[in-house]
Order: structure tokens, then C-alpha cells, then sequence
């Protein structure tokens, strides 16, 4: 495992940056992260953004769709969406994206507090090639090859650990 | 039916975790905890909304009620159609007498329109357990309460609601009034208060309502409410079991009423900060004053909305440590094979 040499937060800067000069920013956007490491992200757009709206935080773990393989993650807590989602526009916010099947929950998840406008998605780090489901990010970070595993840890420092796999077998 | 009353590993997989969930007795600390969290994690802690998540999406619960039930019932549904599993209720009215065969074909039947999980209350203690022991291996059995001898989930959401309002149950003296002797609830309760290490229990009500040796239960009997009240935290009133008396063990309601019902005056000797407890149906001013029931330390209504988070709870563990079973059956499975293959 080694320590990635990159800046989180110039990068979640210049993601904020991008997200400035968005369509989505003049229909008073709301923000959901997804926990855990999502949220992490998330808060620190939606401070540098200041969206007048508290963020809002959802845990995936019960939309999963390997439920029956897998079972309950016991590390799960309650979302928390504090406004209506009706009709408004969203920016979800995750850590990672690489199968795209955290972000099919998620979608679920939304769509079970109601019907929104739009959804803008915005990830951290890509991982490119690897995906399952149809899904591409609006607003990225960084991209990298998806055989790469790594981690991101936080809240405070926000750090990305890689394991090349090629190096591991060594 | 006493020596299977008395088998509690047939709740418990290979791997020590709940399969069916018949009896707290038996039971670890751990998996009463694991049950406390899990319920947490259905409850929005601002608005304490219960969400619909898809988990047992695509699994069959069948409700079996044959002894009626309005409460119970509902919340059992409830808690199932919020895991969006599909729900089928069928109430059984059938005497104690015709356990047994018929019993087993009814099991059966219903196992073939294939039911993922059965939730069961009768009148008849071990009944439950009776259904364990002969469906199929993949089918969960829950005890929605069997005669006078366990009615877990609801000493469940009770040690939930206990949790939510006053913290770690081990800090805890709890008083339980009323009728001890027919209650499924109290023994359940009782066991899971034991386990979580309550700092003290205590039983109170006439001894015609109470076990001959109630101490032997881990707890400190009082006949005098007053006495039992002082200082405890958590007041649990159980309701007069009429339909489970076989004789007459109080000479009135009004005169149980004026011994040990729970009024403003007697509330006010436990802990300023108390909570008041019922399982329910309550009897207004048989074991409860409403000045008391509707008052400000009265969590009842409380009770009731945690009973669909605990309820959900047990069932997405039970089915849940299915689904790691089998991962792990898999996994040794291959590791064998992986071994033979290295042997030959």
C-alpha cells in the first residue's frame, strides 16, 4: 500500500470550481453525499459551495443488490435526507465510482423520498474501465485505471492509499 | 413440549447466530445487541420515520396467528412490508387440541406455497419451537408469542425503548407490576434485562400473580408497590391476563386497582426522570391511571412505533446470517476441495 501522492483537497477545490460554473448551481441545489467516505467529500463541497441547505447523507448498505449473497453490513445507519426531494435539483456526491452499482442504490434510495428534478453525480476518483452499469460521472476528480484498488481515509486529513496490484504480487 | 422449551441452540445456526428467533433464553449478550443497533439503523434519529428498504425484496413472510391479535399482528406486517417482503396472513382458529398432525400438515401446505419465513403466535406454549423443528432447512420460524412461555419480540422492543430513553441498560433498576405468573411478556423480559445486565430487577404484585419462587428468576420481589417503586428508572406495568386466568387470583379490578395500580402519587416515588412501560392493550384504571398513561413519563405509544424497527431488525439478521452461512458453507467447500486437489 502506498500513500498517493496527491492533494485531496485541491482537488475537491477544483472539482467545487467546476461545479461553480454549472448550470445546476442557479436552480438552488441540494447536496446528498453517500456514507461513509462520500460524505466526507461531500461536506467539504458543500462548505466551500455553501449551499444554504444542510447536507443531506445516505447510506446504501440496505439497497445493496447482494443482499442475499452478503447480508447486512452491521456497520449501517439511517439516512438522513433532511428536506423534500421532490422536484429539486441534486448533486450526489461519492468517493469513488467504479462498478456503478453503489450509485444504481443510491438512485433507488433518492427515488424512494420522491421524484427529483435532475441529478448531477460527482465523484472524487474514477475508476475507469471497470464499470457494470451504464453510469458516468458529471463532474470528476481524478481518473485512474481501474485495476488499481485503494482507499480513501478521513474525515481529517482526506487521504487516497493505491495497491497496484502488480506491485503487491512482488 | 417442556424438553423443547428447554433446547434454545435450535434457534442458533452453525456458525452461533440467530436462525429462528423462538426465545431470548439461550441467548448471548452479543445477539441482543446486534438486534438493539440493527433497529437503530431503520430509525431516522430526527424524525424517528421508519423507511421502506428493499432487503427482503423477492422473500415470503407467512403470519400465523391462531390466537388473535391486533398489535402484534399489525406490527409484524408493517415490519414486513417495510423490508418490501411479500406478506401473506392467515388467522388459524383451532384449539390446543388440534396440534400435533394437523398442525405439521398446515406447516407443510403452507411450506410449499414457499414461505421464506413463518411468524407464529399460539395459544399453546412451544408452539414455535414445534414448527422449528420440521420446516424446512432454508425457512426461519419467529415467535409472535406461545402461551404462557415467551413472546421475545416484544421484550425486544422493549429493551430498545428502555435503551433509546434512558441509555445502558446495565446502569438500570427496573420494576415490573402486575401480573408475573401468566405473562409470556415478563418472562421474556426478565431474561432479556438478565442479560444485559440490568443493575436490579424487580417483580412487584400480589403473590397469587407471581411464580412460587420469583427470586429463582434473578429478581427481587416486592408485595408492596410503593416499597418496589423507589428509586427505579424504568416502570413496566404488564395488563391483568384475564383470558389466561383459570381462577379467581384477585378479588377485583377495583381492588387490584387501588393495591397496585400505577397513579400520579405512585409515580412520583420512582426516579424524577422514570419512564413508564406497557406492552399493551392497556386497562385504564385497572393497572394504569390515564392521568398516567397519557402523562409525560408514559413512553407506551413509543413502544409501539420501535416495535416495527425491532421487528425488522430480527428478521434481516435472521436472514441475513442465512446468507453468511451459506457464503461461508461455500467457501469451505472450495477450500476442501482446494486441499484434495493438493493431497492428490
Amino acid at each position: 500500500m502506498s500513500q498517493l501522492n496527491i492533494d485531496v483537497n485541491a482537488l475537491i477545490e477544483q472539482m467545487g470550481g467546476t461545479l461553480r460554473t454549472m448550470p445546476i448551481m442557479d436552480k438552488s441545489p441540494k447536496m446528498i453525499g453517500i456514507r461513509t467516505a462520500g460524505v466526507w467529500v461531500a461536506q467539504q463541497l458543500h462548505d466551500q459551495l455553501q449551499l444554504p441547505d444542510a447536507l443531506g447523507v445516505i447510506d446504501i448498505n440496505f439497497y445493496r443488490d447482494d443482499f442475499s449473497k452478503v447480508g447486512i453490513n452491521p456497520t449501517v445507519m439511517p439516512s438522513d435526507i433532511p428536506w423534500e426531494v421532490e422536484d429539486q435539483h441534486i448533486i450526489l456526491v461519492d468517493d469513488v465510482l467504479y462498478t456503478g452499482r453503489t450509485i444504481r442504490a443510491a438512485l433507488n434510495e433518492i427515488f424512494d423520498y420522491g421524484r427529483p428534478a435532475s441529478v448531477t453525480l460527482v465523484t472524487l476518483l474514477d475508476r475507469k474501465g471497470c464499470r457494470e452499469l451504464p453510469f458516468q460521472a458529471d463532474v470528476i476528480g481524478m481518473s485512474i485505471e481501474c485495476n488499481k484498488t485503494l482507499k480513501v481515509s478521513g474525515p481529517d486529513p482526506l487521504t487516497v492509499s493505491l495497491t497496484d496490484p502488480e506491485e503487491d504480487s512482488v | 413440549m417442556s424438553a423443547r422449551l428447554t433446547a434454545p441452540n435450535l434457534q442458533l445456526n452453525e456458525l452461533g447466530k440467530i436462525k429462528h428467533f423462538l426465545t431470548i433464553e439461550g441467548l448471548k449478550q452479543h445477539h441482543l445487541l446486534e438486534i438493539l443497533d440493527t433497529a437503530e439503523s431503520f430509525i431516522n434519529p430526527k424524525t424517528n420515520e421508519i423507511k421502506k428498504v428493499p432487503i427482503l425484496r423477492g422473500k415470503t413472510i407467512m403470519n400465523l396467528f391462531f390466537e388473535p391479535s391486533t398489535r402484534t399482528r399489525t406490527t409484524f406486517e408493517i415490519a414486513e412490508k417495510r423490508l418490501s417482503a411479500d406478506v401473506a396472513s392467515l388467522d388459524i382458529a383451532t384449539s390446543a387440541t388440534k396440534k400435533g398432525e394437523s398442525l405439521l400438515d398446515t406447516l407443510w401446505n403452507l411450506q410449499a406455497m414457499q414461505a421464506d419465513m413463518f411468524v407464529i403466535r399460539h395459544a399453546e406454549s412451544g408452539a414455535a419451537h414445534f414448527f422449528a423443528e420440521h420446516v424446512a432447512p432454508h425457512v426461519h420460524v419467529m415467535n409472535a408469542g406461545d402461551g404462557q412461555h415467551a413472546h421475545p419480540t416484544q421484550a425486544m422492543l422493549d429493551m430498545f425503548t428502555i435503551r433509546k430513553h434512558k441509555g445502558d441498560i446495565f446502569d438500570l433498576k427496573v420494576a415490573i407490576v402486575g401480573d408475573v405468573l401468566h405473562s409470556r411478556v415478563v418472562r421474556s423480559q426478565i431474561q432479556a434485562l438478565s442479560i444485559l445486565e440490568a443493575r436490579e430487577i424487580r417483580v412487584i404484585g400480589p403473590k397469587t400473580l407471581m411464580p412460587t419462587h420469583p427470586e429463582a428468576m434473578g429478581v427481587h420481589y416486592y408485595d408492596d408497590i410503593e416499597e418496589g417503586l423507589r428509586d427505579v428508572d424504568v416502570i413496566i406495568m404488564v395488563r391483568l391476563q384475564n383470558e389466561r386466568m383459570k381462577s379467581a387470583l384477585i378479588p377485583s379490578e377495583k381492588e387490584f386497582f387501588k393495591l397496585y395500580g400505577l397513579t400520579t402519587k405512585r409515580l412520583a416515588l420512582a426516579k424524577p426522570d422514570a419512564i413508564v412501560m406497557h406492552p399493551g392493550p392497556i386497562n385504564r384504571g385497572v393497572e394504569i391511571d390515564s392521568e398516567v398513561a397519557d402523562g409525560p413519563q408514559s413512553v407506551i405509544l413509543q413502544q409501539v412505533t420501535y416495535g416495527i424497527a425491532v421487528r425488522m431488525a430480527i428478521m434481516s439478521i435472521m436472514m441475513s446470517n442465512a446468507a453468511q452461512l451459506a457464503q461461508h458453507q461455500s467457501e469451505q467447500a472450495s477450500l476442501e476441495l482446494e486441499n484434495e486437489e493438493e493431497q492428490a
